[in-house]
């Protein structure tokens, strides 16, 4: 018997909400939206953390600029924060070298980082998945029970044909989806909302493509200052976050 | 020391089994250990006595037994086979340490000995787990 899940509940228990920002394709923004997502929130006076799931491609900690800090280890291992978010990532362990892992490595490390660490109180911990249904979404719904999803797409079919189906997933198995949000939108396109509205889950909004925004990666306040979190901020206030 | 977060995994996955199987003490945790996990033992077994304390009476004779399970890895693409500490050779203390909390990091800074290759498996001695409980009704 695995020892190491049954004190994963314990780990998260003083956390009020956990966030999931996931999409069923990759390149939409999950990692950007999950990274300003927690800025915002953690900007409004909220305890926040920030997991990165993403753990062939971790992206979260170029977009906060986080450089050479480790978890300090304390019955466990404590994230360290950045811009006031405990901030946890594989990136810590691997030196940033290219992470080949296949499923059950996956499943193991996600079971080790969330039976570890050592969070506190929270209000959210927002974590930062990877694209598609694969071993860590289904880690996520398996060990995360009280988790909520936030979807993000692009206003194009390709994405929307996999999106379309994390979000059938999540329905069928009943996990609370906060709603989708549409980010890079360019012109007038109403395939998201459509397609939302068909399945009935809630359609939050639009993020507008914003060319200054790559500008800002790696700078938490320069990130804090763009117009793609005005509009992230905007769209937040129609949800209950 | 991350030993005592994996040291509380034991204890609460004992408490949960013991309450499924109706046990009003537990007598005797029998854990398996993962070579790969490096545990410290000492202080596993110092955070293991610690939170038994804290737990009264259910757990207040119980006799806990580790064993540790070598580790071995096995190349996907060769079939090579080599051992934990074959592999433990070569690593630097960074990484080495990095291993210790994240096992399953050994994919990103080993290789197969033979081959080269980042695609091998772990074959035996990863995660902690409990091998057998024993108890009273």
């Amino acid at each position: 018997m695995e020892a190491r899940v049954s004190v994963i509940k314990k780990r998260l228990k003083s956390i009020k909400r956990i966030i999931s920002v996931a999409s069923g394709k990759g390149g939409v923004g999950k990692s950007l939206v999950a990274s300003t997502l927690a800025l915002d929130l953690a900007e409004k006076g909220h305890k926040v953390g920030l997991l990165d799931l993403d753990l062939y491609g971790p992206s979260s900690h170029i977009i906060l600029g986080v450089k050479d800090v480790f978890p300090e280890e304390e019955k466990g291992i404590i994230p360290p924060k950045i811009h006031g978010i405990k901030f946890m990532s594989i990136v810590y362990f691997t030196e940033d070298k290219p992470s080949a892992f296949r499923g059950i490595d996956i499943t193991n490390i996600i079971i080790e980082l969330l039976a570890i660490t050592q969070w506190g109180p929270l209000d959210y911990l927002i974590i930062d998945m990877p694209p598609g249904i694969g071993d860590e979404t289904l880690d996520v719904i398996r060990f995360i029970k009280k988790s909520e999803f936030l979807v993000v797409a692009t206003p194009s079919k390709v994405a929307m044909g996999a999106v379309s189906k994390l979000l059938k997933i999540l329905k069928e198995l009943k996990i609370p989806i906060i709603g989708v949000l549409e980010n890079m939108k360019m012109t007038e396109s109403s395939i998201i909302e459509d397609t939302v509205a068909e399945m009935g889950i809630p359609f939050i909004g639009s993020i507008f493509f914003d060319k200054n925004l790559e500008d800002a990666i790696g700078d938490g306040d320069l990130l804090l200052k763009t117009k793609f979190m005005e509009e992230l901020d905007d769209n937040l206030k129609k949800t209950n976050l | 020391m991350h030993e005592w977060a994996l040291a509380e995994s034991i204890i609460t996955a004992a408490l949960e089994a013991a309450e499924k199987e109706h046990l009003k003490t537990i007598t005797e945790i029998k854990i398996g250990m993962g070579e790969l996990q490096q545990i410290e033992q000492d202080i596993f077994e110092f955070a293991l006595n610690e939170i038994i304390k804290s737990h009264g009476k259910k757990l207040k004779n119980v006799k806990i037994s580790i064993e540790t399970e070598e580790s071995t890895l096995k190349c996907k693409i060769c079939g090579h086979t080599w051992s934990f500490s074959d592999m433990m050779k070569k690593l630097n203390e960074d990484e080495s340490e990095a291993i210790h909390f994240i096992p399953e990091v050994a994919f990103v800074h080993t290789r197969c000995p033979k081959c080269g290759s980042p695609d091998f498996e772990i074959t035996t001695g990863r995660g902690v787990s409990i091998i057998s409980i024993k108890g009273k009704r």
